[in-house]
């Protein structure tokens, strides 16, 4: 029981994170139209929104220290502590929760950016050359970031308040040794406020209607003689704000590194799929659907039946969905069916 | 000059010189030593292969180089379990290769478009990851595939091939497969694989496939099943992507997973699309421009950066040289990916479109670069010949 | 002479709307069978569930005593049934020629054919008789161009020659004249009244009632998804029923 709870809740946060990255890809892809292979470096520059951020803060000076005494020993000190002693050690401490509100500019940013400069020019493109395209994007954006941040993962932790495990097991009167760590269920906490705050604003806002509008059918919302254009470099931009998000907030539970958008981007797509392809809900579900399915084949008594299930499954899903129901979970029928 | 090209013999005599005295006008360019040549054939190959699906069908596909991982594997083995001898180790990775293209195209072109590429997507990360991981007895992982001094090779053993104390080298029938002999070797192979391809851009299948790319619903109306010919044209292009794989274990007898996975795809696209798609040699132009770039840029380090831009003054050589670094060495990927965007954008007819572009700024009629394109980009006669109009 | 089409008791409803409602139609072999009716009538629908396009709800559709239905498109194309498309559904990227032999091959290589060794050179027989098709429809002089930039009535043409070439046995032609001029429109006529000889039988879909009036040996009015009438078209002009329907709209268009 403790092992299967554990298990799902490995499985909701990464879950979550498949989710959010599932969520702006399928926001393009039903409102634009366009398949956005760019979309996992979205993630990525997010996590390294977080990792600028971070070495922003420790930006610090070589000190001599004072403890070791045989021998002349330095030390790196922050700025931040140097000045503001205490107040700053906490500010660095805090760093990815504060690069928050830096990587929401950032992230809207490079989205209204990539959309007007790139984007926007193969709306009417056939689907292979807007895959193609992005494709070469996010190797440029990946190569970019590993020329200038090196090729190795970089360790962001999280406040160190949050940073032990909580004793869930305690909590819902199970095991003793049931715990989960703090942050992993903040990050669970975090995918799903953006979730509905996205739903939300999708549903209770005028643009949002005609946003979702635009989804269903694309056509008669620009004769409606409403500017079409403009609500797509917004929504491309949302979409890389909450990819962007999932990407800061992930950053303690797995160091970014350059190459983590490629992984993402796939899985995402294959999170998509699954879902169906124009629908937000089925995104959702899908990510964390196979999350949870990703964590329960990670499991031991998994692995020793069938060996390697762990790194597989997805796509395993992905290929029976594609086979077996090829609009997805919640899809709509006859979008982009065979 | 047009009409001596729609003879087949004529094209291949033309190829056939081109290629085999290619170590001769390459070496004005410094690229004619062996390596790099054998490169140059064996991702010929591959993206010829690749262009007989994607050129003709239009169908992308991000799962070749778990095709060309598969035929690297096989030829490995076939050194290590029967004979150091190429030829049974090319024959059963074309084989192996060509199955299993069978069995992921069979499954993947049950859809198209976008579904059909995420699925060879998903199908290529798969074998990437079992490769990784759960078929290391197979693959040995990380490490790669290599031979080793214990391997059995049991048809050399009957025929009386000597166990040495060193690692034997691949060979056919006794000439070795290192240095030139490697790349003439590789280079038969080239041709051959080139004029496979020319036959069928220049056959009724393969107008059948460009109709299929062309409006692939009117096909079925029209009376043909789709599904035999676009899963022909993608187990055809998977067997040229395993014999790529065979020919690189041939020339380096070792396999590593990392060839499999979708961004090693990715290569073959760009220079496929870079040369020009749909066209007979654009994917050849592709490739040869990618891996001779790729061999300088790759190399270029700060000081031989500065060695090129030594010739301006000093402000404006520090200048280039700070703007052109992150392009080379390690940075030849971002080269690779910007390129990429400029062809997708500006030009996605690749290379090809750009000569059939240029010629027509030289004062050629309507009509006639309007049939040049037409019969440059796929080979194939419309039955009028230049003198006919 | 038998009857080449048997449609027997179809019915296809779309959610809530009853596209076709009880259906029943022979079509002798040998003539030009039209289907005339008011817009949304159904009359796409009926071709659509003839060519496998659509699958009717009830019923059968009987082709030379062989059930229709459930077939896939390709080989109800090799059944004899060829339909050639209101909206012009060609390969753009290839020359009119190539569009042209493209269904003459279908038509000889079958479903599948492997024969990426053969020359396309040398396919002459396919090649000429090509060329006298886009001949009969006037378009041989474009054999070379690219299907995409021709005007879209010269693509109506094509289609009408890349249906002609596989010489069905039953062809459907879904408004053949429409958007086209009054010249091409007589040389359309012309053309089925010539192929019409040559024992092809056709289905044809039609509003201009020149067109039908010129052509037809029998025609069936469709209204609201049903039949109400068929017969020679003498008997459907004085029908009081399709009058009523349909034709006293029509009348002022003449």
């Amino acid at each position: 029981m403790d092992e299967i709870l554990l298990q799902i809740l490995n499985g909701l946060d990464k879950g979550g994170a498949y989710a959010l990255i599932a969520l702006g890809l399928t926001l393009t892809f039903g409102t634009l139209g366009v398949v956005n292979f760019a979309h996992g470096a979205l993630f990525m520059l997010g996590a390294f929104c977080a990792v600028s951020v971070q070495k922003l803060l420790t930006i610090s000076e070589r000190v001599r220290d004072e403890s070791i005494t045989f021998f002349e020993a330095y030390k790196e000190v922050p700025y931040l502590e140097i000045w503001w002693g205490d107040v700053g050690t906490t500010i660095i401490d805090w760093s990815v929760p504060i690069s928050i509100l830096i990587a929401i500019p950032i992230m809207l940013l490079i989205g209204v950016a990539m959309e007007r400069g790139l984007i926007k020019h193969f709306y009417k493109r056939a689907h292979a050359d807007q895959i193609l395209v992005t494709f070469g994007l996010a190797i440029v954006i990946q190569e970019i970031v590993k020329a200038n941040f090196g090729a190795n993962p970089i360790p962001t932790p999280a406040p160190d308040i949050v940073s032990g495990s909580a004793p869930v097991g305690a909590w819902l009167g199970l095991s003793e040794n049931l715990v989960y760590p703090y942050w992993r269920m903040i990050y669970l906490g975090f995918a799903a406020v953006v979730i509905f705050g996205v739903f939300a604003f999708l549903r209770f806002t005028t643009f949002g209607m005609v946003v979702r509008a635009g989804m269903a059918d694309r056509e008669t919302v620009g004769l409606l003689g409403i500017n079409v254009q403009r609500r797509f470099t917004i929504v491309f931009g949302l979409a890389a704000v909450v990819a962007g998000l999932a990407g800061v907030m992930y950053t303690p539970i797995l160091p970014p590194d350059y190459h983590m958008g490629m992984d993402f981007l796939v899985l995402s797509f294959v999170v998509v799929v699954v879902g169906g392809m124009g629908s937000l809900e089925g995104a959702v579900l899908a990510g964390f659907l196979l999350g949870i399915l990703q964590s329960f084949a990670s499991m031991n008594e998994v692995k020793q039946i069938l060996p390697g299930i762990d790194q597989i499954i997805i796509y395993l899903v992905a290929v029976i969905v594609l086979l077996v129901r090829p609009r997805g979970l919640l899809g709509r029928e006859g979008v982009m069916e065979d | 000059m047009k009409e001596i090209f729609k003879s087949n013999m004529a094209v291949m005599i033309a190829f056939a010189a081109v290629v085999l005295t290619a170590p001769i006008w390459l070496a004005p360019i410094g690229a004619d030593y062996p390596d790099l040549l054998q490169k140059f054939a064996i991702f010929g190959i591959f993206a010829i292969g690749f262009n007989i699906l994607f050129g003709l069908t239009g169908y992308l596909s991000f799962g070749h180089a778990a095709f060309l991982g598969v035929g690297s594997y096989t030829a490995v083995w076939s050194f290590k379990l029967l004979s150091m001898n190429v030829l049974p180790a090319i024959i059963f990775a074309v084989i192996v290769a060509g199955l299993f293209s069978l069995l992921i195209g069979y499954i993947s072109l049950r859809r198209s478009g976008i579904y059909f590429s995420i699925l060879t997507l998903a199908f290529a990360q798969m074998s990437y990851s079992l490769a990784y991981s759960v078929l290391t007895p197979i693959t040995n992982g990380e490490t790669g595939l290599q031979l080793t001094l214990k391997d059995p090779r049991v048809v050399d053993g009957m025929f009386g091939i000597p166990v040495t104390d060193s690692l034997p080298s691949t060979n056919f029938f006794g000439i070795g497969m290192s240095g030139y002999s490697g790349f003439y070797f590789c280079a038969v192979f080239l041709i051959i694989a080139f004029y496979i391809s020319l036959k069928i851009f220049r056959s009724p299948y393969g107008m059948k496939l460009r109709a299929i790319k062309s409006n692939q619903t009117r096909m079925k109306y029209t009376g043909f099943n789709t599904r035999p010919y676009l899963l022909s044209s993608f187990v055809i292009s998977g067997m040229f992507a395993g014999l790529a794989g065979a020919l690189m274990a041939v020339t380096d007898p070792l396999a590593g997973a990392e060839r499999m996975q979708w961004t090693a795809s990715g290569e073959v696209v760009l220079m496929t699309i870079l040369g020009g798609m749909g066209t007979l040699i654009g994917p050849l132009l592709g490739v040869g421009i990618i891996k001779y770039f790729e061999n300088i840029f790759s190399a270029l380090n700060e000081t031989a950066l500065r060695e090129v831009w030594n010739f301006l003054p000093t402000g404006l050589e520090n200048i280039m040289v700070v703007i052109s670094s992150p392009f080379v060495g390690e940075g030849w990927h971002l080269t690779l990916g910007a390129l990429f965007m400029i062809v997708v954008i500006f030009l996605p007819g690749g290379l090809m479109e750009g000569f059939s572009r240029l010629s027509r700024m030289f004062g050629k009629s309507e009509n006639e670069v309007a049939e040049d394109v037409v019969s440059e980009s796929s080979g194939k006669t419309t039955g009028k010949t230049e003198g006919e109009k | 002479m038998g009857n080449i089409l048997e449609i027997s008791n179809v019915n296809k409803t779309f959610g809530g709307l009853h596209a076709l409602s009880d259906i029943n139609l022979k079509v002798e072999e040998g003539k030009i069978h039209a289907i005339i009716g008011p817009n949304g009538a159904g009359k796409s629908t009926l071709l659509n569930c003839c060519i496998g396009r659509l699958v009717p709800d009830t019923g059968s559709v009987m082709f030379n005593g062989h059930d229709m239905i459930g077939m896939e498109p390709h080989d109800i194309n090799h059944a004899g049934m060829v339909r050639v498309f209101q909206t012009p559904e060609i390969f753009p990227d290839l020359s009119l020629l190539e569009n042209t032999m493209i269904p003459a091959l279908a038509k000889r290589d079958g479903t599948f054919k492997f024969n990426p060794f053969a020359t396309l050179s040398r396919e002459t027989e396919i090649r000429d008789h090509a060329m006298h098709i886009l001949a009969d429809v006037g378009l041989d002089r474009f054999a070379d161009q690219h299907a995409g930039s021709i005007s879209r009535g010269d693509k109506r043409r094509l289609e009408l020659a890349m249906g002609l070439i596989q010489e069905p046995a039953l062809l459907l032609l879904d408004e053949p004249t429409a958007g086209m001029a009054r010249l091409d429109t007589n040389r359309t006529i012309d053309l089925l009244k010539k192929i019409k000889e040559r024992g092809m039988t056709k289905i044809i879909i039609e509003h201009d009632m020149h067109v039908v009036f010129s052509l037809a040996d029998t025609i069936s009015v469709l209204a609201q998804g049903r039949i109400i009438a068929t017969g020679s078209p003498e008997e459907i002009k004085n029908n009081p029923k399709v009058r009523e329907a349909y034709l006293g709209e029509e009348a002022d268009d003449e």
